[in-house]
């Protein structure tokens, strides 16, 4: 098996201008004791998907810190990805029903990649469901065996948890972005916050002139207030109600709605959805629905960073990482407080948090009447998310983890 | 002013701490459970909520305590008694114990006094979570109060947090590391007092480095 190479590194010291040097050398600090410790890091594909893109950035960073690690991908078939996309599913709530064969199907997958597993690994992550079945490779106990479960799983479906959780305890231990998504288990689980890259695409400082040139190109006017929801197209997100909330706004402010997502092509809810949306905009010229492609990171760097405020209005949400973006942009938001969304909006220091439209609406109109609080409050939510919120975050829990794992803390 | 031989003896070596957040099996969704919960979790809950968040949200100067004192404001919907809770100011406690002494009585008190409210749900959860702590020296070595301000001032914000806001529950004291060194390796008892007067709630950790640097220039100019 060939480890996964990575083309696209960002050293530490990018990131040192936005978080500060002594931050930096304190990353080093820690790194230190791990230095030359062998890692594993196994996750089910090498492009696509959050978890990679997280991987791509995180195993350079750690090689920097001169961490032995190794990223490897679980070889599949379709039927095997058809298995675990269906597992995937059920896993966030949704109906299953099994051909009877699918856990058959996922147990062999995993015993033919047993020979992915390096035994000699003194920390071995296992990323997501895909490759949880890897844990039966394992050698005498040996090594530390993590579980970093990057999906919500606060309402499983029953059978296939009931698979998975025998897996899952075999572990020492499991990694869950939110308290409410981690399950009964007898080994210790620990809280890893999802996080964002400060410069990737998606995220790193765009100049005035290609901002203008986005605005341009989708006809948003940059002279009146932007509001902005940036989401797939799914009822979850609740468009209709934002624009619900944007209609109650517009009686005080001449403002535009930017409704900016994918989805819509290749889902065909979200195709139902968006119809939807078209339907209650009624040919509003100052609603701007955005069907944008699956990757257009710098289009929604852009449209975050020309709103005046940013909007979450889940009904449910995982975490909503679109918040922590736009936080991280300096944007006043006003969100619902759902989900990991609380987290990260702490109501009245670094955003506004509603439970409808028209608490939506108000905090709206309330941030566009002083204009000197929403500056506040995206400064503090800038802060908030360089603190708790960042890729170079994630890599000190995985170091901070490793060190009390090797302690026996 | 204690001798450079005296301070040589006793350098102060510059540590930083990280944190690893451990999921509890607790969760409150109404005051009453909460109350059960203050009387049931661990230590290292206690201090997760309030040390601890006191670290990562310390670029929050106005109204932001704890955690306990948000959720009761944000999710239980509670203002009194949240301000009661964000009162309660960690540099009065030298125990986890004592600590959560008083956070139960405020909460017991309050849940006594409005048996309603206690029992109604809350718009979102609390999960008592817990801090796993992880400690390393920095390779940053003072011998001196110039060596001091300079390491000071390339501290990162948990290095700074550790030594000046945590160290009060290691040390069962009043004070902190800058301060105990300030005083018994330099004999600088005026400037260690003036240290430990820094106000943690109304400062940032930025803004309070910036006031303990600016005091040691102080102390500097006079020598």
């Amino acid at each position: 098996m060939t480890a996964t190479q990575i083309v696209n590194r960002i050293p530490l010291e990018e990131y040192a201008p936005l978080l500060g040097e002594p931050e930096v050398a304190e990353m080093r600090a820690l790194a230190r004791p791990l230095r030359g410790k062998r890692v594993q890091m196994v996750n089910s594909t090498k492009v696509g998907g959050g978890v990679a893109e997280i991987l791509n950035r995180l195993i350079p960073l750690a090689e920097e810190l001169e961490i032995d690690i190794q990223w490897d991908v679980l070889q599949g078939g379709p039927d095997f990805f058809e298995v675990t996309k269906a597992f995937h599913n059920a896993l966030h709530g949704s109906a299953y029903a099994s051909n009877g064969q699918d856990f058959t199907i996922f147990r062999e997958y995993n015993r033919r990649n047993f020979d992915l597993v390096r035994q000699d690994a003194e920390f071995t992550i296992i990323h997501d469901p895909q490759p949880a079945g890897l844990i039966e490779a394992r050698r005498d106990k040996a090594g530390h065996w993590i579980w970093r479960c990057h999906i919500d799983l606060s309402h499983p479906n029953s059978a296939v948890w009931g698979f998975l959780q025998p897996y899952v305890a075999q572990f020492d231990g499991a990694i869950f972005s939110s308290p409410e998504f981690s399950r009964q288990l007898p080994v210790p689980q620990y809280l890893f916050y999802p996080s964002i890259d400060p410069l990737s695409e998606k995220n790193r400082e765009l100049d005035e002139e290609f901002i203008s040139s986005v605005l341009k190109k989708f006809a948003i006017d940059p002279e009146r207030p932007i509001l902005t929801q940036i989401s797939r197209f799914d009822r979850l997100k609740d468009p209709v109600g934002v624009i619900r909330a944007y209609r109650i706004v517009k009686r005080y402010f001449d403002c535009q709605l930017v409704l900016a997502g994918g989805g819509a092509s290749d889902d065909p809810e979200g195709a139902i959805v968006l119809d939807e949306v078209r339907k209650e905009a009624g040919g509003d010229p100052d609603i701007h629905i955005l069907e944008l492609p699956a990757w257009a990171p710098l289009e929604v760097n852009a449209l975050q960073r020309a709103s005046t405020v940013v909007i979450q209005k889940s009904l449910r949400e995982g975490f909503g990482l679109t918040v922590a973006e736009a936080l991280w942009k300096r944007k006043p938001v006003v969100a619902s407080a759902v989900g990991g969304i609380p987290t990260q909006v702490i109501h009245k220091h670094t955003g506004l948090l509603a439970h409808s439209v028209e608490g939506t609406a108000y905090q709206i109109r309330f941030l566009l009447s002083h204009p000197e609080i929403a500056k506040r409050l995206g400064e503090q939510g800038h802060k908030h998310v360089k603190e708790n919120f960042l890729i170079t975050q994630n890599l000190k829990n995985y170091l901070v983890l490793m060190l009390s794992l090797s302690r026996g803390i | 002013m204690t001798s450079t031989a005296q301070a040589e003896q006793t350098p102060f070596a510059f540590f930083t701490v990280a944190y690893l957040t451990k999921i509890g099996n607790q969760c409150a969704r109404t005051l009453n459970d909460f109350l059960n919960g203050l009387e049931e979790c661990s230590d290292s809950s206690i201090f997760h909520h309030t040390f601890q968040t006191l670290g990562s949200h310390h670029f929050l100067t106005e109204g932001f305590s704890n955690d306990f004192a948000q959720w009761v404001l944000a999710s239980a919907n509670r203002d009194e008694l949240a301000e009661q809770l964000a009162a309660l100011d960690i540099r009065d406690y030298l125990s986890i114990a004592e600590l959560r002494n008083d956070l139960k009585r405020e909460v017991s008190g309050y849940c006594t006094q409005h048996p309603n409210y206690a029992a109604q749900e809350a718009l979102e959860p609390f999960y008592f979570c817990e801090s796993v702590e992880v400690t390393e020296p920095l390779g940053l070595i003072a011998n001196d109060l110039r060596e001091f301000r300079e390491g000071i001032a390339r501290l990162s914000h948990a290095s700074f947090y550790f030594h000046f806001i945590s160290s009060r529950l290691r040390l069962h004291l009043r004070t902190n590391d800058f301060s105990m060194w300030l005083e018994n390796s330099l004999g600088l008892d005026r400037l260690a007092n003036n240290v430990n007067r820094i106000d943690v709630y109304t400062n940032t950790l930025d803004s309070a480095r910036a006031s303990l640097v600016r005091l040691i220039e102080l102390e500097e100019r006079k020598a």
